[in-house]
């Protein structure tokens, strides 16, 4: 439902309603992929979701954007129902998502190019993003010449230009190594607080799901399911902070070693349910 | 044994050349670049580059190899020849009673191909006549011959003899040295002996050269290329002959590919256009465009409408396999990533689909053209007027070895521009092949 804040500014809602998920086998067997997820996302939230392989994360994140229809249950989205992808809801993907025959500011530039905006119009955005990311002097680049990082970089400009309400991310810093990650974590709070856009973040790294989730979803495996949710300080401490300094602080550590246990302990489950059926 | 002595030679190149090469050229051995600070190359494929004093060598070893066996003019080491000029055996004969008398036959061996050379008058050149011997005394009389060169000639010693064979004249010896019918004996020259009834022969030494008609030297191919597109052959000169063949590639492959594109595509993109042309493609697929060549031919005629539909039938299955594999090439996530920026069906197709397959489409272009440049050669062979097949096998038919050969080089050469102009076009176009 679409309703003003105190601050008097309509925001947007995400409301994940009793979601079911049952993929059939051939062999007349099924996989219940997740079973009554409801959430209910406040506009400009920030929620990292956490979870071993299996539980469901990328599923649920697929039917956020409209990929995948649920077998029960429904996405709304300011009120009104999601039936399939729109640039409402922004993704930004791993790696590999970018076009490559186009620049990085022709690629930037593709949201608004579908829409029908001129260049003229959307010069000034694109530009602007492409300051923010810090690509300003690689928009004639071709892709294939960035490394990972500047490529996620542009991932997440182009997610942007399209000025989205939710923005999904699938491990978008997944395949980084360690030292990008973490400046590109800076990068994805500043972001967030800049532009005050509502952020889904699928991620592996408990880490990266402490410091970038101001939200903590922790899902379960078979059915897929919502385990544990956390709300954390630690988003709002990192935006425009040294993220090491973040970890200093006194429930860092002891969170993460509550949320790696939850998580060993579904693994070893999954393990041992498995060795049995074998 | 002179197949095997070129095999040993080209192996010796091979090896020999090496040892040599890397004494006058060690620049071409050094290892380039980053390559430099690897110690271990060998098993590591990236840090091999082809050594361009290699190329040369292969290419001048087999030009040489093609002027050492044949009888060309080029001031490169040769090997032995064929026998020419004149040369004379003597041979014995002996009556019933006993007398024997010898004679001296004369042989004049001549070029063999000397109709097809011609002199500074631009004459063809002609057989020459035997050389002028006095006939002897005695029962037998001396003879004179010509025989070609690669050749082999039945020497009749008894015409101008006062006794026949019949009448009980015998060849006993050849040279002073005693022979038996079906016996030979070697000379410098060739090969003298009798037959089985008792007949001298003569073949005149071949050396290790071929003969003209199985391998022209290098530079009477050159001479008839030159000819080719001056005078032309069977009506069309080289150039024609080439543009030709070349004109029903490109239409037979454009056609091939203008249908085959939007076809793939329709089948990567919807189910009923996938089990509508799967059984087609399928099977047409296997099916090796000669093998149609007797259908189109019953159809369509032997006229530029048959050999480009044949094109186009070769061209057509291959692009539409291209195709098809550059939609299922395309990654989920660049088309998720599309649509959730807003794109439509349509802009799906233009803006990510088409580009994102143009590295597999011009990957089976580059198969297609040479496909279609095998087959239209393959198609004139069977039935043209005109091109460079149609020229090939007419001058098979009249034993014209150099206009073949001339015909092999230029269809190589084209295939050869054809790859590499496909390559610099795809570098140009689609220069994120192989980099993402």
């Amino acid at each position: 439902m679409s309703h003003l804040s105190e601050k008097g500014i309509q925001v947007s809602e995400l409301l994940i309603d009793n979601i079911s998920m049952r993929f059939d086998l051939p062999d007349g067997g099924h996989v219940q992929a997740l079973k009554n997820v409801t959430l209910d996302i406040k506009s400009g939230e920030l929620m990292s979701v956490l979870g071993p392989s299996g539980c469901g994360k990328t599923t649920l994140l697929n039917i956020v954007a409209g990929f995948l229809a649920p077998t029960e249950g429904q996405i709304k989205l300011n009120n009104e129902v999601v039936t399939g992808p729109s640039p409402q809801r922004g993704m930004v993907f791993q790696q590999g998502a970018l076009f490559e025959w186009m620049n990085v500011r022709d690629n930037v530039s593709f949201g608004p190019d579908m829409k029908g905006v001129s260049r003229a119009e959307s010069k000034e955005k694109v530009e602007h993003l492409l300051e923010v990311v810090g690509l300003q002097d690689f928009k004639e680049k071709a892709i294939y010449e960035l490394s990972g990082g500047m490529q996620q970089r542009v991932a997440l400009a182009r997610c942007l230009a399209n000025d989205p309400d939710v923005i999904l991310m699938d491990e978008p810093l997944g395949a980084l190594d360690a030292l990008t990650r973490e400046k590109m974590q800076s990068l994805v709070l500043d972001l967030w607080k800049d532009t005050g856009k509502t952020i889904i973040l699928i991620t592996h790294s408990v880490e990266e799901a402490l410091l970038l989730g101001e939200r903590l979803l922790v899902m379960a495996p078979r059915p897929g399911r919502v385990h544990k949710e956390y709300r954390l300080p630690f988003a709002d401490l990192g935006v425009g902070n040294d993220l090491r300094e973040v970890k200093k602080h006194k429930d860092y550590a002891g969170t993460r070693e509550e949320i790696l246990e939850m998580i060993w302990n579904m693994e070893e489950e999954i393990m041992g349910r498995t060795e049995e059926s074998a | 044994m002179t197949g095997l002595l070129v095999l040993a030679l080209y192996v010796a190149a091979f090896f020999g050349s090496f040892v040599i090469a890397k004494q006058i050229f060690k620049s071409a051995f050094e290892k380039k670049g980053f390559n430099k600070l690897k110690t271990v190359t060998f098993g590591d494929e990236s840090a091999i580059t082809a050594n361009r004093v290699a190329s040369v060598v292969s290419v001048v070893t087999v030009f040489w190899l093609w002027v050492a066996f044949t009888n060309s003019t080029i001031p490169l080491p040769k090997f032995p020849g064929p026998f020419s000029g004149d040369m004379t055996f003597t041979y014995t004969a002996q009556l019933e009673d006993g007398t024997q008398d010898d004679a001296t036959v004369t042989m004049r061996v001549y070029r063999e191909d000397i109709q097809q050379t011609v002199d500074e008058e631009g004459n063809p050149g002609r057989e020459p006549s035997p050389a002028e011997v006095e006939l002897g005394d005695g029962f037998a009389k001396n003879d004179s011959l010509t025989v070609a060169r690669y050749g082999f000639k039945v020497v009749n010693v008894w015409k101008n003899d006062e006794v026949s064979k019949k009448d009980g004249s015998t060849i006993v010896a050849i040279n002073g040295q005693p022979i038996k019918p079906g016996e030979k004996i070697s000379v410098d020259e060739g090969t003298l002996g009798l037959t089985d009834k008792g007949t001298p022969t003569f073949a005149p030494a071949t050396g290790f050269r071929m003969a003209r008609l199985y391998l022209p030297a290098p530079e009477v191919v050159f001479q008839r290329f030159i000819w080719l597109n001056k005078e032309g052959y069977q009506g069309f000169t080289l150039i024609e002959h080439t543009r030709y063949s070349l004109q029903r590639v490109l239409l037979g492959f454009l056609l091939g590919a203008l249908v085959g594109v939007p076809i793939g595509y329709a089948m990567g993109l919807t189910g009923w256009a996938r089990g509508w042309f799967d059984p087609i493609v399928e099977f047409m697929r296997p099916i090796p465009p000669l093998a149609l060549i007797p259908l189109i031919i019953i159809w369509f005629g032997i006229g530029e409408v048959g050999k480009v539909v044949l094109l186009f039938l070769a061209a057509l299955w291959i692009m539409i396999i291209a195709a098809r594999s550059g939609v299922s090439g395309v990654a989920i996530s660049k088309v998720h990533a599309a649509y959730s920026l807003g794109a439509s069906k349509w802009q799906i197709l233009s803006k990510v689909i088409v580009p994102n397959s143009l590295p597999d489409i011009f990957t089976g272009a580059r198969v297609a053209m040479g496909v279609c440049w095998g087959t239209v050669v393959a198609a004139e062979l069977v039935a043209a007027n005109v091109g460079l097949g149609k020229m090939i096998v007419t001058a098979s038919k009249f034993q014209l070895t150099d206009i073949i050969i001339v015909g092999i080089i230029v269809i190589g050469v084209i295939g050869f521009a054809i790859e590499v102009g496909m390559r610099a076009l795809e570098n140009w176009l689609i220069p994120w092949k192989g980099k993402v």
